[in-house]
């Protein structure tokens, strides 16, 4: 299955773009995305940490995905 | 309407902030106001560039709004947030609360801008004159 994945911030540059095509072999929790991500693009473990959001809500990990979803890379916020 | 939450490339209007939460019911209004510093860790800030993932944003800082309904007895709020290119002196976001009495607006505007410096997914990126870092990306 294939899904988009947004980048944001710092994401963008570690991405080199403003979102991906990730093919997830089958395996469609947040926290497989985030595995495949990070071995990718490594860069992502620099980070202090980051989170996944699904259709604008931070993910915790074990949801599954669906093609349809709008999934994005939140990295560690610093608005205000 | 007692909740206005904004995102702009624009710059903020306080004074129109404060003006829409003026209420005959309100003995007290706390604004907070955040502005560009010139400088952090010794070094000299060009500029910041603030970025939004403007849907998510919304819907945390309406989360923030209601959240605070529920914990504080005021009447308003608002929150507005700016994003792009800011200079020295320039304001990325300003709060306003509104409320029969002061102490639950102090508290109530503390608790929206520490609480959307943890959740609203916007980024700010520092320019210095040598290099340039996003805030708290990396330990």
């Amino acid at each position: 299955m294939k899904v988009n994945v947004l980048a944001f911030g710092i994401a963008k540059e570690i991405l080199d773009g403003s979102s991906i095509t990730a093919d997830l072999n089958g395996r469609n929790s947040v926290n497989d995305l985030k595995l495949l991500l990070k071995e990718k693009f490594p860069g992502l473990k620099q980070l202090s940490t980051f989170r996944i959001a699904l259709n604008g809500e931070f993910a915790m990990g074990n949801e599954l995905m669906k093609e349809s979803d709008e999934i994005a890379i939140i990295p560690p916020v610093s608005g205000g | 309407m007692n909740i206005s939450i904004k995102i702009s490339d624009k710059p903020l209007d306080i004074k129109s902030c404060i003006d829409w939460a003026m209420d005959p019911q309100c003995g007290g209004i706390d604004v907070f106001i955040g502005t560009v510093r010139s400088s952090t860790k010794q070094k000299k800030v060009v500029r910041l560039e603030f970025e939004a993932y403007e849907k998510m944003a919304l819907s945390e800082m309406n989360r923030i709004a209601t959240d605070i309904f529920k914990k504080f007895a005021i009447q308003k709020i608002l929150i507005h947030h700016r994003t792009g290119v800011l200079q020295i002196g320039d304001v990325p976001v300003v709060i306003v609360i509104a409320a029969a009495h002061r102490d639950v607006a102090f508290d109530a505007c503390r608790y929206a801008i520490d609480t959307l410096k943890e959740t609203v997914p916007i980024w700010k990126k520092e320019v210095f004159e040598d290099g340039e870092e996003w805030v708290a990306a990396h330990p």
